[in-house]
C-alpha cells in the first residue's frame, strides 16, 4: 500500500506539467557556490535554447556573485539527474532532455567560492 | 448530634472512580464499528487496561490548576502591556525572532488541539482518551495565550498584523504548517507517536529553552510568562508521550517494526522543523543563551541518548538519522540565517549580518565551521552592503518534497556540497533533501505527491494577489505574491538596518530612558 490509510486512497500528483501552463520547471544549482542558498526553481517553456535559459533566468541570478565572470566554459561541466551530461546550447531544453522538473547542476572546476569557501 | 463524616477518597481512588468507571463495552454495536480508527495502522492492542495512567489529574483538578495559571498569566501580560514592556527588551532585533514564533507556532498548537480531540474520541482506552481530551484543552490554551502575549507587540513593530493568514501562505510557514498536516492526517497511533513521543518527549526543550529562556534572557517578560505557564503542561504531555510508547511496545511483538519506523520519521521530521530554532537560537537573540550544538549535543545527545538507552529493552534502536544530525549541528543554523538573510525580500521580518563581536561569538561556538565556511559568505555581505548593494536573492528556492525546506542542507562530509536525492514515481521527479526525507516519501508517495509546494503554486499562479491580472501590462509578480501574502514591501520585509521597527524602537526608548 503506497499510503496508510482507513480506505482506498490514491494520491493525486499536485506538480504535473499540464499545471504550468505550457511551461515547464527545472531546478538549476551552481555547486560550491552557497551564496545561493539553495538551487533556483524557474518555470520556463520546454522550446527554450539551452543558451538562453543560461544566458537568461540563470545569468540573472548568478551574475551577482563574483565568480559568475571569471567562468571558463569550455571546462564547465553540466550534471543532469546528478550524472555528467553535454548539453547543445543551440537546442531546446525538451531536446536536450531536459523535462519537467529536471535537476541540473553547474560545476565550475578551479573556482569554487569565494576565497575558496564554497560560498 | 454526631456527623457521619465521610473518608476524603485517596487521589488514585478518586481518579479511578471519575475515570475508569467512565467506560463500557457496547452491546448493539460492535465496539469496533465505535472505534473505526484502531485498527488500520496495524498496531495490535489486546488490554487497554493495562494503561497505566502517567498523570493522576480528574478533571476538577484540572480546571482548577488551569484557571490559577491564567489568571497569573494573564496579570503579568498586563502589567507588561500598561509599562511599555516592549521598550525593555534587549535590542529591537530581539522582536523579530517573535515574529517568527507568531506566525508559525500557534498554527502549531492549534492543530495539536485538532489532533488530541480527534485522539480523544477516537482512542478506545478511557485513559488513554482522558489524557488526549486533557492536552487538547492545553493546546487551544497554548495557542490562545501566545496569540494574547503577542498581540501587545502588534501595536508597535511591523509584521505582526496577519500571522494567521501568512501561516496559511507564506513560503517557508509551509514548513511548519506541512508538518502538523502529515501529523494530523496519520491514523491515532502514529500522531500519538509523531507528537507526543517524537517532539514532546524527544525535542521540546530544543523548542522551549531557546523561546523561553531566550525570552528571559532578553527582557522579555510577556513571551517568557507564556512560555512557563506551558512548561507545566508539557511536563504532562511529555509523561503521555514516554506511556504511550511504552504501552504500545508492551501490548505485542509485533508493533515493535511500526513503531520504530514512526519514530525514525518523526525524529527526523521534528529535527528538519527545528532548524529555524537552531538559527533564532545563533543569530536572533541578541543575548545568547547557549550554542544551538551545545543545546543539541546536552539535550539529545546527553538526556536523549538515555531514554533510548531505556527504550533498548524493548528493542527500540536509536534512529540512523541521528549520525547526520550530529554531522550537521556545526552547519545548520548558519546555513538556514544565510538563507532567510540572502531571501530578506520574502520574509515577514527583517534580517541582519552579525556583528564583528557576534561573529566571534559563533567562531568561538563553532571553531570547526565557522571561520572556515561561513565568516567569509558574511563579510562578503557586509562588503555589499558598504557599497550600497545589499544582496538579496529573489530566485525561488527548490525545496524538499517532504519537509518543504529549500535544498539548503548540504552533505554530512562535505559542507561546501549541497544535498541532492531524487527518486522517478511515476513518471514524475521528486526531490529530497536528504536520505530520510526521500525515504519518508518512498514508503507513502500517495501522501507526498499531493505536497503543495509554494514555489511551484507561485508558478501555477495560485499565489497571486486576488484581483491582480498577470496578463495586464507592468504586472510584477513578485509585488503580487507579496500583496498576496500581505506582507508590506519595504516595512515588513529587508534589512533590520534602516527598518521602521529600528528607528521607533530607539525614539521610543530615548524617550522613555531620558527628559
Ligand atoms: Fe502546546
Ligand atoms: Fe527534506
Amino acid at each position: 500500500m503506497a499510503v496508510i490509510a482507513i480506505g482506498d486512497f490514491v494520491g493525486v500528483a499536485k506538480d504535473t506539467v499540464e499545471h504550468f501552463h505550457g511551461n515547464q520547471l527545472v531546478y538549476v544549482g551552481w555547486d560550491k557556490h552557497l551564496m545561493f542558498y539553495a538551487p533556483m526553481c524557474l518555470c520556463v517553456p520546454p522550446a527554450m535554447r539551452f543558451r538562453d535559459l543560461v544566458a537568461g533566468p540563470v545569468a540573472e541570478v548568478y551574475a551577482a556573485h563574483p565568480q559568475w565572470a571569471q567562468i571558463d566554459w569550455s571546462r564547465a561541466v553540466w550534471l543532469r539527474s546528478g550524472e555528467p551530461f553535454t548539453p547543445d546550447p543551440e537546442r531546446s531544453l525538451a531536446e536536450n532532455g531536459i523535462g519537467h522538473k529536471e535537476s541540473l547542476r553547474l560545476r565550475t572546476p578551479g573556482l569554487d567560492g569565494i576565497g575558496g569557501s564554497g560560498t | 448530634m454526631d456527623m457521619k463524616v465521610k473518608k476524603k477518597l485517596a487521589l488514585k481512588e478518586k481518579f479511578a472512580l471519575m475515570t475508569r468507571g467512565l467506560a463500557w463495552e457496547t452491546s448493539y454495536e460492535p465496539m469496533e464499528a465505535v472505534y473505526p480508527q484502531m485498527a488500520y495502522e496495524g498496531l495490535r492492542i489486546h488490554n487497554w487496561d493495562a494503561w497505566e495512567d502517567p498523570f493522576r489529574m480528574t478533571m476538577d483538578a484540572y480546571w482548577k490548576y488551569q484557571a490559577e495559571k491564567e489568571r497569573k498569566l494573564y496579570a503579568i501580560i498586563d502589567a507588561f502591556a500598561q509599562n511599555n514592556g516592549h521598550l525593555g527588551v534587549t535590542d529591537a532585533r530581539y522582536i523579530n525572532a517573535l515574529k517568527i514564533f507568531l506566525s508559525a507556532v500557534p498554527m502549531l498548537e492549534y492543530n495539536a488541539h485538532r489532533g488530541f480531540a480527534r485522539l480523544g474520541r477516537e482512542m478506545r482506552g478511557v485513559g488513554p482518551q482522558i489524557a488526549c481530551q486533557m492536552q487538547a484543552i492545553d493546546e487551544l490554551r497554548h495557542a490562545q495565550t501566545q496569540i494574547h502575549s503577542l498581540s501587545n507587540y502588534n501595536r508597535f513593530y511591523n509584521g505582526f498584523h496577519d500571522w494567521k493568514h501568512m501561516s496559511d501562505r507564506v513560503w517557508y510557514l509551509s514548513v511548519p504548517k506541512s508538518f502538523f498536516e502529515d501529523a494530523c492526517t496519520c491514523g491515532p497511533f502514529e500522531f500519538i507517536i509523531a507528537i507526543s513521543f517524537s517532539f514532546e518527549y524527544v525535542l521540546t526543550n530544543l523548542v522551549f529553552m531557546p523561546f523561553i529562556s531566550g525570552a528571559a534572557y532578553n527582557g522579555d517578560l510577556g513571551a517568557m510568562t507564556f512560555g512557563f505557564s506551558a512548561q507545566s503542561d508539557e511536563a504532562r504531555h511529555m509523561t503521555l508521550g514516554l506511556e504511550v510508547i511504552k504501552f504500545m511496545l508492551e501490548q505485542d511483538p509485533a508493533n515493535l517494526p511500526i513503531i520504530q519506523r514512526w519514530i525514525d520519521k518523526w525524529t527526523w521530521r521534528g529535527v528538519r522543523l527545528l532548524t529555524i530554532v537552531a538559527m533564532l537560537m545563533d543569530y536572533m537573540l541578541p543575548k545568547r543563551i547557549m550554542s544551538w550544538k551545545e543545546a543539541w549535543e546536552l539535550y539529545f545527545e546527553e538526556n536523549g541518548m538515555a531514554l533510548f538507552n531505556d527504550l533498548a529493552r524493548y528493542g527500540i534502536k536509536l534512529p540512523d538519522c541521528t549520525e547526520l544530525i550530529r554531522k550537521e549541528k556545526d552547519h545548520l543554523s548558519h546555513q538556514a540565517w544565510n538563507a532567510f538573510y540572502t531571501a530578506g525580500m520574502m520574509t515577514n521580518f527583517h534580517t541582519w549580518i552579525p556583528t564583528p563581536e557576534e561573529m566571534d561569538w559563533l567562531a568561538s561556538k563553532y571553531p570547526d565551521s565557522f571561520d572556515q565556511y561561513y565568516r567569509p559568505r558574511f563579510e562578503h555581505y557586509r562588503e555589499l552592503e558598504k557599497a550600497g548593494k545589499r544582496f538579496y536573492n529573489t530566485s525561488l528556492p527548490q525545496l524538499c518534497q517532504v519537509c518543504q525546506i529549500p535544498m539548503l542542507f548540504t552533505e554530512g562530509d562535505d559542507p561546501t556540497q549541497i544535498a541532492y536525492r531524487q527518486v522517478t514515481h511515476q513518471g514524475d521527479k521528486y526531490h529530497f533533501c536528504s536520505d530520510y526525507c526521500r525515504d519518508i516519501f518512498t514508503h507513502e508517495p500517495d501522501k507526498y505527491v499531493e505536497a503543495w509546494l509554494p514555489a511551484h503554486q507561485i508558478f501555477m499562479g495560485n499565489c497571486f494577489n486576488p484581483g491582480d491580472d498577470p496578463s495586464a501590462a507592468g504586472f510584477d509578480p513578485k509585488k503580487s505574491v507579496l500583496d498576496y501574502w500581505h506582507i508590506a514591501f519595504g516595512r515588513d520585509n529587508m534589512d533590520f538596518e534602516g527598518s521602521e521597527d529600528q528607528k521607533n524602537f530607539a525614539a521610543w526608548r530615548d524617550q522613555a530612558t531620558r527628559n
